[in-house]
């Protein structure tokens, strides 16, 4: 394809046609902020936080809806892009109950950051909506709050075109916009599926994952990269950790996945620290499952594994693997089966 | 797979078969429903239920259970009527071309039609999107193999995706979506009756050999083993006396379930190892606590082959340990040591002795997944088989019949089962059952049901119905459920106090030895 230049701040920078000005940039190493934009969607220019100065433009233009053009000279951060974005900025921590203090999202919000990167002072004269703000906490898994709302629409976009699920939607009109699941339902009420993708998205605090609320700041917590329990499709994750306890997770950005993931990658985990999980081995005495030592009970099953193989040969013991379990700990049970016990009758759930 | 998942987004064409993948691979679903939006791809769904990708699909196609190799067949006849075959791709990839066009001669629209309730018109419109698009793929699941036929149902889809140049292109492919994280591990690892890890068959001399040579052994079993569905039988008829299950629970997902219960009760020795106390850990002797994969370093591999690291996120609870632990711990106490210090060494090993797998290392994984065949380190990993040239030379065309499913509705028993998972729950539900959400979302078993079936029955939605086979019964709340079509009931099996699997049939497919899940016959009433 045809490359061409533009300029960017004072930069002679290469781009192919159809790209966009936020790409080039991005191609370049020069870091443009953005709250609507998000990947793997359609850009809708909405926010304006992207906003830069090109050259002979009459105004300001959104870097990630404006296709790049030969020879044109853009500044990222002049003065009056900075006075946009803070003016963008302003009118977005005036349009809600911005309060940092018990935000879930404080240390990971993006409309945080960017107003700390502007400074942008909190807004004087904020006005108060005419009725409460929406809160939806009837569910186990996502709490709504649209205090916190910043009409983004990354939720609808990540629902709908990156989960292409189509359960919520820009609603109403003008000044009374607001996320709307089905004809304005609760979640649990609508087709929601409860993939998460919406809390995903969100770059402020206004969807949460429910299991994560108080649990932690951002800051506090280790992710640890791994790939989901349930399905063959094997969704990379992102589990925040604290305390030794899972605390929510998130899909992230590599194959297969990109970032999405379902309802049981992101909120199936609990069993994990559930109270029914064995934490004994337990052998059968006198009929009844009996708690003993690791040392009692491994002694037992190679005791008789030896007695059973020497009495009936081989060939009448089996061994199950799993496809839960990982490919090291198969690889040894088949290992084990063969090799120590000698069998081949060795198998998996995999016709289940 | 024989292509990957992203590659779904640029198939022109998309053939969704046997498989629900909006409730059981939510994340291909997306990518399919991508497609279809973003791109324009023409989807077709083929499936007893109308489950929810329907929305998106260009054609539906409702082929009664059990008839897709009628259905396929059917497809191909028009495809070699019309000439939409990829005759240049039949001509230097594949032989045995003129034994299919036999076989299919006989599967008109017509008669394609009576076996499959499919009308003609739809079969014929399915065969020109699949074969007119550029490069189209198919999408299945166990609605394919999950069928007395399930091995000739496999074959008459990758006689369709050859026919049509389909095998070895990007986009295209034979694609079955695995249920299970690590199904596809399991299998590469040798947890098979006849095959080490990298599918190296026990009856080989030579593999045998290679891996006495790496395990330090001699006289490594040449035999080949008995799968599950045959294990079962043999200890019902006292032919094997002992058994080590780890992460599987039968007495729930085993097609007639109560008697493999009867079966397990026969054993002399029954050791469980699991993260919960299952209904097979309770016939146990001896049942061992595992550590989740949260709580363990490893690898899995996912359904389109790409090997994944799996890291510990948290340590085991006390008391429990990893199954690698767990095994080399028993390895050692029966004399043969196993004294590995990490699953990175397990892993070291298994490169050595599996050649698919010999390029990939922990440190390569760092960046992502790998998909194997990965021979060498320098190797990027394969993102689609059969480029080219296929894994045998030419590809074969194995020219299958319908045969009707073992068992088939009558006087007694007049309306199908089909069984299979919901969005919100997961197999035998030892982990989904367990979170809040999920639970919400899906607290119990409901038998799906259409409108015109209820009716006739007198049921109504959320009444209690009793529903039997010939080999057992169970008792659950109707759902009257537009996506039933009249004729067939729809029961997950997740649910152990209304255990679909007591119901299901025990007829297994003869090759793979695949039990028939999705089809048996049934009888409902009101409870």
């Amino acid at each position: 394809m045809a490359e061409t230049t533009l300029t960017l701040n004072g930069q002679t920078v290469a781009f192919q046609p159809g790209q966009t000005i936020l790409e080039v940039a991005r191609g370049a190493g020069v870091e443009i902020p953005t709250l609507c934009w998000m990947k793997d969607t359609l850009p809708t220019g909405s926010c304006r936080v992207c906003v830069v100065e090109v050259e002979g433009a009459r105004t300001l233009l959104p870097a990630c809806a404006t296709q790049a053009a030969a020879n044109q000279v853009i500044m990222t951060e002049s003065p009056r892009v900075a006075a946009a974005r803070r003016m963008v900025l302003e009118l977005a921590l005036a349009s809600g109950n911005h309060n940092c203090l018990i935000c879930e999202a404080n240390g990971e919000c993006e409309l945080q950051a960017l107003a700390y990167r502007y400074q942008v002072p909190f807004p004087a004269f904020a006005t108060p909506p005419d009725q409460p703000y929406y809160f939806e906490d009837n569910n186990s898994m996502i709490v709504r709050d649209f205090s916190k709302c910043i009409m983004c629409g990354r939720c609808v976009r990540g629902c709908c075109e990156r989960q292409v699920n189509d359960a919520i939607a820009i609603g109403y009109r003008g000044s009374h916009n607001k996320i709307v699941a089905k004809a304005d339902k609760t979640y649990i009420e609508s087709d929601c599926v409860f993939c998460g993708e919406c809390v995903q998205s969100c770059p402020v605090g206004a969807l949460l994952d429910k299991n994560a609320l108080g649990r932690g700041r951002a800051w506090e917590r280790t992710p640890v990269r791994t790939t989901c329990p349930y399905c063959g499709v094997g969704c990379q994750l992102e589990v925040q950790v604290k305390d030794d306890r899972i605390v929510k997770i998130s899909g992230a950005d590599l194959e297969p996945n990109h970032g999405r993931l379902c309802v049981k990658g992101r909120f199936g985990w609990h069993y994990v620290h559930h109270p029914e999980r064995l934490t004994t081995p337990l052998l059968r005495k006198n009929g009844e499952l009996t708690p003993v030592s690791w040392e009692e009970a491994l002694d037992f099953v190679a005791g008789r594994l030896k007695d059973l193989k020497e009495k009936y040969g081989p060939e009448q013991i089996g061994g199950w693997c799993s496809a839960r379990i990982t490919n090291e700990e198969n690889y040894l049970m088949q290992k084990f089966m063969r090799a120590v016990i000698g069998t081949n009758h060795v198998d998996h759930c995999a016709r289940l | 797979m024989t292509n990957s998942i992203g590659e779904l987004e640029d198939a022109e064409c998309i053939l969704v078969i046997g498989s629900n993948t909006n409730e059981n691979h939510p994340v291909v679903a997306a990518r399919i429903k991508r497609a279809v939006r973003f791109r324009g791809a023409n989807l077709i769904v083929a499936d007893p239920r109308r489950q929810d990708l329907v929305k998106f699909a260009k054609l539906y196609l409702r082929q009664y259970p059990g008839t897709d190799i009628a259905l396929i067949n059917g497809m191909m006849h028009v495809i070699i009527r019309d000439n939409l075959y990829d005759a240049a791709y039949v001509a230097e990839r594949t032989e045995n071309f003129e034994a299919l066009k036999q076989t299919v001669a006989a599967y008109t629209p017509e008669r394609a039609s009576q076996i499959s309730g499919v009308p003609a018109a739809d079969i014929e419109a399915a065969a020109r999107l699949y074969a007119q698009a550029r490069v189209a793929s198919i999408v299945y699941c166990m609605g394919i193999t999950q069928h007395t036929v399930g091995t000739d149902n496999v074959k008459t889809l990758a006689n369709l995706a050859m026919l049509c140049g389909n095998v070895g292109v990007w986009g295209g492919g034979v694609n079955p979506l695995r249920g299970q994280n690590n199904v596809q591990g399991a299998c590469d690892m040798g947890g098979l009756p006849n095959v080490f890890s990298g599918y190296q068959p026990v009856t080989d001399e030579a593999a045998r050999k290679k891996m006495e040579a790496a395990w330090g052994v001699s006289s490594l079993p040449a035999w080949v083993g008995k799968t599950m569905t045959d294990m079962v039988p043999a200890i019902g008829a006292g032919e094997m006396k002992a058994l080590y299950i780890i992460g599987e629970n039968p007495a729930l997902s085993d097609p007639d379930a109560d008697h493999a219960i009867k079966a397990m009760q026969k054993l002399e020795l029954l050791v469980v190892q699991d993260i919960f106390l299952t209904e097979t850990g309770k016939l146990a002797h001896v049942v061992l606590p595992a550590a989740t994969s949260y709580e363990k370093d490893g690898t899995f591999t996912n359904t389109e082959r790409r090997v994944a690291r799996v890291r510990r996120c948290v340590p085991p609870l006390p008391g429990c340990k990893p199954d690698w632990q767990i095994i080399s711990e028993l390895s050692t106490r029966m004399g043969y040591p196993m004294t590995y210090a990490s699953p990175e060494e397990i892993f070291e090993e298994i490169r050595k002795v599996t050649p698919s797998y010999a390029g990939i290392t922990y440190q390569r994984l760092e960046a992502g997944g790998i998909q194997w065949p990965c021979p060498t380190e320098e190797h990027p990993g394969t993102v689609f088989l059969h480029k080219d040239r296929f894994a045998r030379g030419l590809g074969m065309f194995f020219p299958v019949e319908h045969k009707d499913p073992a068992e088939m509705p009558d006087a007694d028993y007049p309306l199908y089962l089909t069984t299979g998972r919901l969005l919100y729950q997961y197999h035998t539900g030892t982990m989904s059952r367990r979170a809040p959400g999920l639970v919400e979302k899906a607290p119990e078993c409901r038998v799906e049901m259409a409108a015109a079936d209820a009716q006739r029955l007198g049921i109504a939605d959320g009444d209690r119905v009793r529903v039997r086979s010939r080999r057992g019964e169970i008792i659950a709340r109707a759902q009257i459920s537009p996506k039933a079509v009249a004729g067939t009931v729809f029961i997950p099996f997740h649910f152990a106090e209304a255990a679909a699997n007591k119901l299901t049939n025990a007829a297994l497919d003869p090759v793979c030895r695949i039990p028939e899940y999705k089809v048996c016959a049934v009888q409902v009433q009101k409870a």
